[in-house]
């Protein structure tokens, strides 16, 4: 469970969060939604410390992060995994050498178990054939799926996302969509991803933050968009009138 | 204003590298980096360094005999001004500020690369300090292999003199030998080494710093290795000074 209070950032002209309060359980897919520039990525870089707070509090289980000293953030960070908008894998190394990595960086175990363990990884997002490839010869889908095995090695209690599904296909973000929900169904991790991806709402808005401007304008699940009288969220979520019209003509 | 920016920019390269020298957080990826670094850092600029040292020693000799050498001067003059000029600057300082442009846009845009790229967001996230991961090994991998170097480049400057007498027929190879062998004080090699050293801890760190604090996108990044290499030569240059003053 990771808690928000009164979390706020500006840089120095501008105010980008204000005053966002919410609470992210586990085992449940958390989403944050918003239009281009309405500052998830930098509430996201809050959350887990690669932006500091202009003030406001976050709590990974009650522990306080914004406060904490350098070494404990560097140990809580070891419970975190991140999958990043551009995949962010090591270009020098290959597929299963980047997912091995946070495993020879900080376990002890012998070699052959510290590759078990990324093989099985790498098999959890069906990527196993692909392991002695490096990441400029395998496809984006196949990119994010790599960040996932990766992110997953170290068994993460907390879990994110920014826009995992930007830049792919609307299979493929299915794909990637499900993954995500299953890891975190199966390892009851706090998860949290930010998209502006339609699909992704709906399908897998199990808790959704609408962000607007820095602030929060609405909160609840994908059942309850559609009848949240909400129009700005409604305008964002069905931005094409095709869509808007079949859903609300189906209610 | 532009005093304002060196202070800051020098600041933040303090404590920069005050999060690079700390006790590597796992031993063994640490070697695998060192090792590597002393590779893509030293090894595989022996190539460069041995071509420009050996004309760089034939044309010494030929221009000290061609051009300089007159009939009061012993015969072993140009041997010897070859061999002290190889030792004394050119193995060590000017081959540094060379290699400060081809290992120093090396370091600047890699690490400018993993930082637009948010590879070095990704390490910070899992908990590694990245700054001490990434930046460490290529300094104690470069000061490590640069001595090396700069006797690969003196031997290869003195078998380019040697070639203007075997090749050229432009000197004997008696008076050189005469020359190279003249009132040799070893203390000169020494001189060269630990000067080195230094250059090759500021070649590292200096692009280092301009790679690692990349902000933006790939111009940004080509701008970093740029500076990188305009400010190690300027360091180099300017500790070359103070280094010989207190050396010699
Ligand atoms: N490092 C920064 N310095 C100044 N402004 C920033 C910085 N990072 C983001 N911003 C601003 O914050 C706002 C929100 O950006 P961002 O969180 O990236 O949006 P998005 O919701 O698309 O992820 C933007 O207006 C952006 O210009
Ligand atoms: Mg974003």
């Amino acid at each position: 469970m990771i808690e928000l209070k009164h979390l706020y950032k500006s840089f120095e002209d501008k105010d980008v969060l204000k005053d966002i309060n919410t609470t992210f359980d586990n085992g449940k897919t958390n989403l944050i939604i918003g239009q281009s520039g309405s500052g998830k990525t930098v509430l996201m870089k809050c959350v887990v410390g690669l932006f500091e707070p202009t003030s406001g509090e976050v709590l990974y289980d009650g522990r306080d992060f914004v406060g904490m000293k350098k070494k404990e953030r560097t140990l809580l960070r070891r419970e975190m995994g991140m999958i990043f908008q551009s995949a962010a894998l090591f270009d020098s190394m290959s597929v299963l050498e980047n997912v091995m990595f946070p495993l020879d960086m900080f376990s002890d175990d012998s070699y052959k178990e510290r590759r078990r363990r990324a093989e099985y990884c790498l098999d959890r997002v069906n990527l196993l054939e692909a392991e002695n490839k490096f990441p400029d010869e395998i496809s984006g889908g196949m990119q994010k799926r790599v960040a996932i095995a990766r992110a997953i090695s170290m068994n993460p209690r907390y879990l994110f996302c920014d826009e995992p599904n930007s830049g792919l296909d609307p299979r493929t973000s299915l794909v990637i969509d499900e993954l995500i929900h299953g890891i975190t169904k199966e390892f009851g991790m706090t998860t949290i991803i930010n998209t502006h991806d339609m699909n992704s709402v709906m399908g897998i808005g199990e808790h959704i933050l609408y962000i607007n401007q820095g602030v929060t304008a609405w909160e609840g699940t994908k059942n309850e968009v559609v009848g949240s009288g909400n129009q700005s969220l409604l305008d964002f979520v069905f931005a094409s009138d095709i869509f808007r019209k079949a859903v609300i003509s189906q209610e | 204003m532009f005093i304002q920016r060196f202070l800051h920019s020098t600041g933040r390269y303090v404590e920069l590298m005050g999060r690079t020298f700390r006790k590597p957080e796992s031993w063994r990826m640490f070697g695998k980096q060192y090792l590597k670094e002393m590779a893509q850092l030293g090894t595989d600029s022996i190539g460069i360094v041995l071509l420009i040292s050996f004309f760089i020693g034939a044309v010494i000799c030929i221009q000290i005999k061609l051009n300089i050498q007159s009939a009061w001067m012993p015969l072993w003059v140009s041997g010897y001004v070859t061999r002290e000029i190889m030792l004394l600057e050119f193995s060590s300082s000017i081959m540094c500020l060379i290699l400060s442009g081809k290992v120093g846009s090396n370091i600047a845009s890699e690490l400018g690369t993993m930082r637009t790229t948010q590879q070095i967001d990704a390490l910070e996230i899992m908990g590694v300090n990245s700054a001490s991961f990434l930046i460490l090994p290529k300094i104690l991998g470069l000061v490590t292999m640069i001595p090396l170097l700069v006797i690969f480049s003196t031997v290869s400057g003195v078998i380019g003199a040697y070639a203007t007498a075997w090749v050229g027929h432009i000197i004997t190879a008696t008076d050189l030998t005469a020359g190279m062998q003249h009132d040799f004080v070893p203390w000169f090699f020494w001189m060269g080494a630990i000067k080195s050293l230094f250059f090759a801890f500021i070649i590292a760190s200096v692009s280092s710093f301009f790679g690692y604090t990349v902000e933006g996108g790939s111009i940004d990044v080509g701008k970093a290795s740029t500076n990188a290499v305009v400010s190690s030569s300027m360091l180099i240059l300017f500790s070359d000074l103070f280094l010989t003053n207190i050396l010699s």
